[in-house]
């Protein structure tokens, strides 16, 4: 086994849904022990989320948690018996460098388990806070989640079509862009600690990190006072640039085309099957294609819709045109590019069968990283961890056991 | 070599950053960590520099609102490596840093003797990160990728928009900016590797992988229950025969919304929802009589989801979007705007913690609000926004002489010859 970027690294992490488990989720595809801290009584809502192995439901069972848990260990804790927080204590003081958590702030100082007590069990001790609004502030315990968030950060309101109202980006969209920042940050503060001895307290807003996806928009309304308006597929300095129909049910294909010479290309290929309209004068340059861009999308719709997405997508790359079909979620499965990645990869869960989860979207040359084990069953590593990680004796063990400290 | 902010948290790194608008928040966020970020532009200044929109609408290179957003907080120099001696002065700057991000087409460094290879041999612990649409190799590695082709093939789009019209990009582009915050996790991976061996390596990000990523469970829907989700406009698609309503139109905008969805605060925040309808004289028993707390995320029934839609969309348009906002705070529902640039500016949690941050343009005379940090740290003081962006070329002196030695004669000989 080669060695991994984070070889060594013990991570108890109590984060859930989301976010903070796709941030736990690249230490534990780059070589740290993650230990994944759940209750079995409220097992948390990935766990019972659909899709599940089989179609069928269960606590095991879900994909959507098998997807971002995969690599963890699972420990289940009731964190409101007394004994829980000593246990933990504990494992910081003598086990964990780092402990992760995405709770409503306030959460783990309920427990007796906040910053403030984690580092007087461990000085050095790294966490990592995030929530929906950032810690501190009249907000801060505001429920939310990132399907809605992506509307409380501008992305909503300047996505679909300007004849409609607003929709939302696909899914809990933000809390896929704060893992990015999220795993960055904390291996900063990692190497901080490294270089000085001195842990550190990270607390990560998903509002405040979600509004770098759009800073530029930002920028405009408080210089200029611009509020954007939704303009569908439409580009100021492009035409065509859209997304238009082709052969089959609700199959696409995006065509953008930023240059003259790329609309040239685009041109080539529509002259023998599409008519003589791309050369007309009305569509020459630039200004005049966007001057009509509505009959130019009318009748770059009428000539795609002829064509197989991927053959015309594979035609139109050929000819040097950025092109390329709207991928379904089977489609992204037969992708070729993916498939050469290895974007998706398959491990055996007990009971959801074969599974896939995804990789890091990077491949680092030396420190590869692997997804080699499913996510945990509930309770599935709790003699593992305590025993061989943490190094309980099998009497401390068994009386956590005995006290159902251990759900 | 140290960075030029004190004790920061990446304090002692220097990053070359020679990407263009494809990559630039990579090393704008190794900057708000602390690392010294140089932005290595060709002469005459970043492709990036011509996005708008524009400072007071002037359209001008130094007034480029794009890449004030994603340059802030680096320092800047030209070089232009093209010509040999502009790759002899890159070589060198590769011997003292640890970083170098780029967004070339796969193989353009290569071809001007610049590959990993190349720069591995000159500092072998160098890190060297390769933003691009696909990945460095592989059958798609050469296609072109604009937005708007990228997100399509990312399938982010697919499941995004009006369910009776073409699938919708997200309206500002996203799909580099995926690519390129991955980027900066795959950076400081690498960086924490080298901790150990003290070896650097080539990261090779595909911004297709990064967003889709970024479709929460979507895909494993296909996987494993052979199920293609579709766009459904305000509503989402949770499984097979549900959906759940998240856009809702109110008196005056629009809010969000989603009923059920799973866990103990989801739960509370339909009956607090459903007790102020009934306050407000607009009760509903059926919805009352559901056993929210009983349902997983996203497993209303369609007739469940229905009458919601109904119902609650009748309460919504009978009032206000600040009203509907402010009492969700009061009453814990998970209730929010569908923000506008100008509630951004306005929200009270981002300016209690002080997010927005004031940067002085001196050559405008002007004080510019930028977004701020992506994150806190304990006492706050080891990470933050420090510099405006630079000006074109605004580092060479320091750097051509005051690091590399080169007197103002060679300075003067590499512009003319339009090496910097």
């Amino acid at each position: 086994m080669p060695p991994q970027a984070l070889d060594g690294l013990n991570v108890l992490d109590f984060c859930w849904v989301a976010a903070g488990p796709m941030t736990t989720k690249y230490l534990a595809e780059h070589g740290a022990t993650v230990v994944r801290v759940e209750s079995a009584k409220r097992p948390e809502s990935l766990r019972r989320a659909a899709p599940y192995g089989g179609g069928v439901s269960g606590i095991n069972r879900s994909g959507y948690f098998g997807n971002y848990n995969a690599n963890k260990y699972g420990l289940t804790l009731d964190m409101r018996h007394p004994k829980a927080k000593e246990l933990v204590l504990r494992i910081v003081s003598t086990w964990a460098d780092m402990v992760t958590e995405n709770f409503t702030p306030g959460t783990m100082e309920g427990w007796g388990l906040g910053y403030d007590e984690l580092k007087k069990a461990n000085p050095k001790l790294i966490m990592f806070s995030a929530s929906m609004l950032g810690r501190g502030g009249p907000l801060e315990k505001q429920p939310g989640f990132g399907a809605v968030l992506s509307s409380l950060a501008g992305l909503t309101n300047i996505t679909g079509w300007p004849d409609r109202g607003p929709v939302n980006p696909y899914g809990a969209y933000t809390d896929f862009i704060v893992p990015r920042f999220a795993v960055a940050s904390i291996l900063a503060a990692l190497d901080y600690r490294r270089r000085t001895g001195e842990g550190t307290h990270l607390d990560m807003s998903q509002l405040e990190t979600s509004l770098h996806f759009s800073s530029p928009l930002l920028l405009d309304y408080a210089i200029n006072g611009v509020e954007p308006t939704r303009k569908g597929n439409r580009d100021p300095g492009a035409a065509p640039h859209g997304v238009y129909p082709c052969q089959g049910e609700d199959r696409w294909i995006a065509i953008a085309c930023f240059s003259d010479a790329e609309w040239h290309a685009l041109c080539q290929v529509i002259a023998p099957t599409g008519g003589g309209w791309p050369d007309e004068d009305r569509f020459s340059s630039l200004r005049s294609r966007k001057a009509a861009e509505d009959e130019l999308d009318r009748l770059m719709a009428n000539w795609t819709k002829g064509w197989e997405a991927k053959t015309l997508m594979e035609t139109l790359q050929q000819a040097g045109v950025p092109a390329g079909m709207v991928h379904d979620t089977r489609d992204l499965f037969e992708d070729a590019q993916l498939q050469y990645r290895g974007h998706y990869q398959y491990l055996d869960h007990a009971e959801i069968g074969r599974y896939a989860s995804e990789k890091s979207e990077f491949n680092l040359s030396r420190t590869p990283g692997k997804l080699d084990r499913p996510a945990p069953m509930m309770g599935e590593h709790n003699e593992y961890v305590l025993r061989e990680l943490v190094g309980l004796t099998e009497q401390e063990y068994q009386s956590l056991k005995d006290d159902a400290v251990l759900e | 070599m140290t960075g030029v902010h004190a004790d920061r948290l990446l304090s002692p790194y220097r990053v070359l950053d020679l990407t263009d608008e494809r990559g630039l928040l990579c090393g704008k966020i190794l900057a708000d960590l602390g690392a010294d970020v140089i932005q290595i532009e060709p002469p005459g200044g970043s492709s990036a520099r011509a996005i708008g929109p524009f400072y007071k609408d002037d359209v001008h290179p130094e007034k480029s609102l794009f890449w004030w957003a994603y340059a802030v907080n680096k320092r800047g120099m030209t070089l232009n490596i093209e010509t040999d001696d502009g790759r002899q002065l890159l070589k060198r700057l590769v011997q003292g840093a640890h970083f170098l991000i780029e967004s070339f087409p796969p193989g353009y460094l290569h071809r001007l003797g610049l590959g990993y290879e190349a720069l591995e041999a000159i500092n072998p612990a160098l890190i060297l990160v390769s933003i691009t649409p696909f990945g460095q190799d592989g059958p798609y590695a050469h296609y072109k990728a604009t937005d708007v082709t990228g997100m399509a093939m990312s399938g982010l789009m697919y499941l995004t928009g009006d369910p009776d019209r073409a699938p919708v990009r997200v309206g500002f582009p996203q799909f580099y900016l995926h690519g390129a915050a991955a980027g900066a996790t795959g950076a400081m991976l690498a960086h924490s590797a080298r901790a150990i061996s003290g070896q650097g390596q080539h990261v090779d990000v595909s911004c297709q992988q990064a967003v889709a990523r970024s479709l929460a469970h979507a895909p494993q829907f296909w996987q494993l229950e052979n199920l293609i989700l579709k766009r459904l406009g305000s509503f989402r698609q949770n499984a097979g025969e549900t959906k759940v309503r998240v856009n809702w139109r109110c008196k005056d905008g629009y809010v969000n919304f989603m009923p059920g969805g799973g866990g103990a605060g989801s739960a509370r925040s339909v009956r607090s929802l459903l007790a102020w309808m009934r306050e407000a004289g607009m009760p509903n028993e059926a919805l009352e009589a559901v056993q929210w707390e009983d349902l997983g995320y996203g497993t209303g029934r369609a007739e469940v989801m229905d009458l919601t839609a109904e119902v609650v969309g009748a309460f919504f348009a009978a009032h206000t979007r600040d009203y509907l906002v402010s009492e969700s705070v009061k009453r814990r529902v998970m209730l929010f705007p569908v923000a506008t640039e100008a509630d951004i500016f306005t929200h009270p949690q981002l300016e209690a913690r002080g997010y927005f941050k004031e940067i002085s343009h001196p050559e405008l005379q002007a004080s510019v609000t930028y977004p701020g940090m992506f994150i806190k740290d304990e006492g706050g003081s080891r990470v933050g926004i420090q510099r405006r962006p630079p000006l074109i070329g605004e580092h060479n002196a320091d750097i051509y002489q005051g690091e590399l030695g080169l007197t103002s004669e060679e300075l003067k000989t590499l512009k003319q010859g339009k090496v910097i």
